[in-house]
């Protein structure tokens, strides 16, 4: 028999050579749910295991840098914090950021990380990076609490506006994943990767108003700053937990920026995953 | 007529450099010791390079189809293009050209244990895995009691598997793998895991995988599983599709082809060439070791050009190129001929599975020729070892065994006694 006419059965998958860009098939990232749900399981039950501070160490990492970012900068550097108390105002910053950082980091390396799987079993590839920013999310709701007690201590109460951190973290999230996705797809075939991304994280520390206030920065730049998508997360965290403070412009910048990396690193991951287990 | 999968044309090109499209470390291994031997060769003018060096035809313009409930085999050498084919119809890469149509949910088993993670209990990776090869969380919960049962280690469920044996992971690995429900599985050389027994109980899975109606495409080297299980069988070499049809005729004519291959290995004219190997009588194509010996190794060598201080080596390698016995011996001398120089050894305590022979013949210090003897070398002699896999061990002989009394407690009654004796004993 020749070429039989299977493609109007829907049960038959055509394995051909793919060229050019991919779609996202978000029916089959759909099936992969549980799989998703699995691996980010693995990953919170592997985390703290042989540790002997185990779930601790999600409230100790934000906690000891905010205390000494609050000594070096609020004490010796008397950087102006929005006539906030610092600890709060640096610790509402570091939230996200933490966040963002783990998942940027752990998405760049997500890939390599789960080589044997990727080169012995097929399921969507973008699962893996998506997976390992689970964890981060559930460290970041641990040390949210830490933060209500933060501004409890300080007699901050929070407004209405704080029902819409959940949107801060996804754009965090989706944010790490935008740069995230380019870097795994990239580290696969250069292993450099890992070693630019303390450098490109801590850059990015410095570039964002995290250990000081936006206020500094001159106005008339304070849209080209913007791009950074990670100035809008964190002024939108400030804006949501601290209140007293107008809903800062330059979110809108940031949230386009944070679209088109990650819109360019969805198709990107999509165009080079085809070469992953031939390469990796 | 409606298929399972119909293949078309496909081929698979790899960049050289990118990867070697062997997996296997073993063969890497064996590559880089063979390495100062080849370079040797190649000084002599012997094997041509490739034409372009720079690509490797991993897979080349193969089609088949498979029928819906069929078993089917696939053999070859390493690097012939089994685990490739597989992986293209597992969709973990892509074809570079030609397709395939695939009708129903695949599933493939190409390692034992994939996404298993040490740190957790044997019961938390039953679920990662079986999620990773495709199972939803409820088929797995279905599935459980019969997956632990299966695997046989319902004792350290709750036991971080890094503290499992080797021979434990794979049994549970397996277990979960086995338990998969697509319509059609692949599976990559996975059987030759765990003991004899538990082998045993795999291929039993297997036959009700068959009879289920699901569709299995195989990777075996061993040619008795195939001859066992498949009713048709693909060959591959160096990428092509040398024949497909029953499996009697293909593995026949496969095993044929490992004499004839011998026979013609390119640079090997030039002094000495080793033909074959066999045991037991002379004439035979034994290559099972069945007892507990004696065995007789014969290997087969045709001496071109005359030895005067020659040195011939032969080494005896596990499945995983742990070398297990070897020896040498010098000053031969020899005259142009076909000499077979036999081995007669007591016994081989080898507990069952495949063994290679690898066997050299040296010069004046100068190289020769060897073989990496094929077909390799089956021990099927009855397991005499512990039950449990992990305690078995690399050995396998006959023992006796007693508990012995050295010295009777004295009692009220009498005097010394000679000691009581209790013997055991453990034959085939």
């Amino acid at each position: 028999m020749a070429f039989p006419s299977t493609m109007s059965d829907p049960l038959v998958r055509r394995i051909a050579p793919a060229r050019g860009w991919l779609p996202i098939h978000l029916d089959e990232m759909w099936a992969a749910r549980e799989l998703l749900y699995f691996l980010v399981w693995r990953e919170v039950k592997v985390r703290y295991k042989q540790t002997a501070f185990g779930i601790g160490w999600a409230i100790a990492q934000p906690f000891c840098t905010m205390v000494v970012i609050s000594i070096v900068f609020g004490r010796l550097g008397r950087l102006p914090s929005d006539g906030l108390p610092y600890p709060v105002f640096a610790y509402a910053a570091l939230l996200p950021w933490q966040l963002f950082a783990f998942a940027l980091t752990e998405s760049s390396q997500s890939v390599v990380a789960n080589q044997r799987l990727i080169s012995k079993v097929y399921f969507p590839r973008l699962i893996v990076p998506i997976a390992s920013v689970g964890v981060g999310v559930i460290d970041f709701l641990v040390s949210f609490v830490v933060l209500l007690g933060l501004m409890a201590y300080y007699g901050l109460t929070p407004g209405l506006a704080v029902l819409t951190v959940p949107f801060w973290m996804l754009l965090a999230v989706l944010t790490a994943l935008g740069a995230g996705l380019w870097l795994a797809a990239l580290n696969v075939r250069y292993r450099d990767i890992r070693y630019t991304l303390p450098l490109l994280t801590q850059l990015w520390l410095f570039a964002t108003p995290v250990a000081y206030s936006m206020s500094l920065v001159p106005s008339e730049w304070q849209v080209w700053y913007a791009l950074n998508p990670m100035v809008g997360v964190v002024e939108s965290f400030r804006w949501a937990l601290l209140g007293g403070r107008a809903f800062p412009a330059t979110v809108w910048v940031s949230t386009a920026a944070t679209v088109i990396a990650l819109v360019g690193g969805l198709f990107y991951f999509r165009r080079t995953e085809r070469t992953f287990a031939d390469i990796i | 007529m409606t298929f399972a999968i119909a293949a078309h044309g496909l081929s698979k090109r790899y960049r050289l450099g990118s990867r070697a499209p062997y997996g296997a470390l073993r063969d890497s291994i064996v590559r880089a010791a063979g390495a100062p031997a080849r370079a040797v060769r190649r000084l002599r003018g012997g094997a041509p390079m490739p034409v372009d060096a720079s690509w490797i035809q991993a897979l080349a313009d193969v089609s088949f189809e498979v029928a819906p409930g069929e078993v089917v085999g696939v053999v070859g050498r390493n690097g012939s293009g089994k685990s490739t084919l597989l992986k293209i119809l597992a969709r973990i890469t892509d074809p570079t050209a030609g397709y395939a149509d695939v009708r129903g949910q695949v599933g493939s088993l190409l390692e034992v244990g994939t996404g298993f993670h040490p740190e957790l209990t044997g019961r938390e990776n039953i679920f990662v895995n079986g999620a990773i090869l495709g199972m939803s969380r409820v088929e797995i919960r279905r599935n459980f009691d019969a997956i632990v049962g299966f695997a046989d280690v319902s004792r350290f469920l709750d036991t971080p598997v890094k503290h499992y044996s080797s021979g434990m992971q794979m049994r549970l690995a397996f277990s979960v793998a086995a338990h998969l429900r697509p319509h059609i599985l692949l599976i990559d050389e996975v059987l030759a895991v765990g003991d004899l027994a538990f082998q045993r109980k795999c291929m039993g899975k297997m036959d009700d995988v068959s009879r289920d109606g699901r569709t299995v495409v195989f990777v075996s080297h061993q040619l008795n599983q195939l001859r066992r299980l498949c009713s048709r069988c693909l060959w591959l070499e160096h990428g092509r599709l040398m024949a497909v049809g029953p499996t009697d005729d293909v593995t026949n004519r496969y095993e044929a082809s490992f004499m004839a291959a011998v026979a013609d290995r390119p640079g090997h004219s030039a002094g000495a060439q080793f033909l074959s190997w066999t045991l037991g009588e002379p004439g035979t194509a034994q290559h099972e070791v069945t007892d507990f010996g004696p065995v007789t190794a014969r290997f087969s060598v045709r001496i071109d050009r005359p030895i005067r201080n020659g040195h011939h080596g032969i080494l005896l390698y596990d499945r995983d190129s742990r070398v297990l016995w070897g020896t040498g011996t010098d000053n031969l001398a020899l005259e142009a001929g076909v000499y077979e120089i036999v081995y007669d050894l007591e016994g081989l305590s080898l507990r069952p599975g495949p063994y290679r022979w690898h066997v050299s013949l040296y010069d004046e210090g100068h190289f020769i020729d060897d073989l990496e003897c094929v077909p390799e070398m089956s021990v099927r002699t009855p397991p005499l070892g512990h039950r449990r896999d992990e305690y078995a061990g690399v050995l396998n002989f006959r023992y006796t065994m007693e508990v012995a009394e050295l010295a009777a407690p004295v009692t009220a009654s009498g005097g010394p006694d000679a000691g009581r004796r209790v013997a055991f004993r453990r034959q085939p």
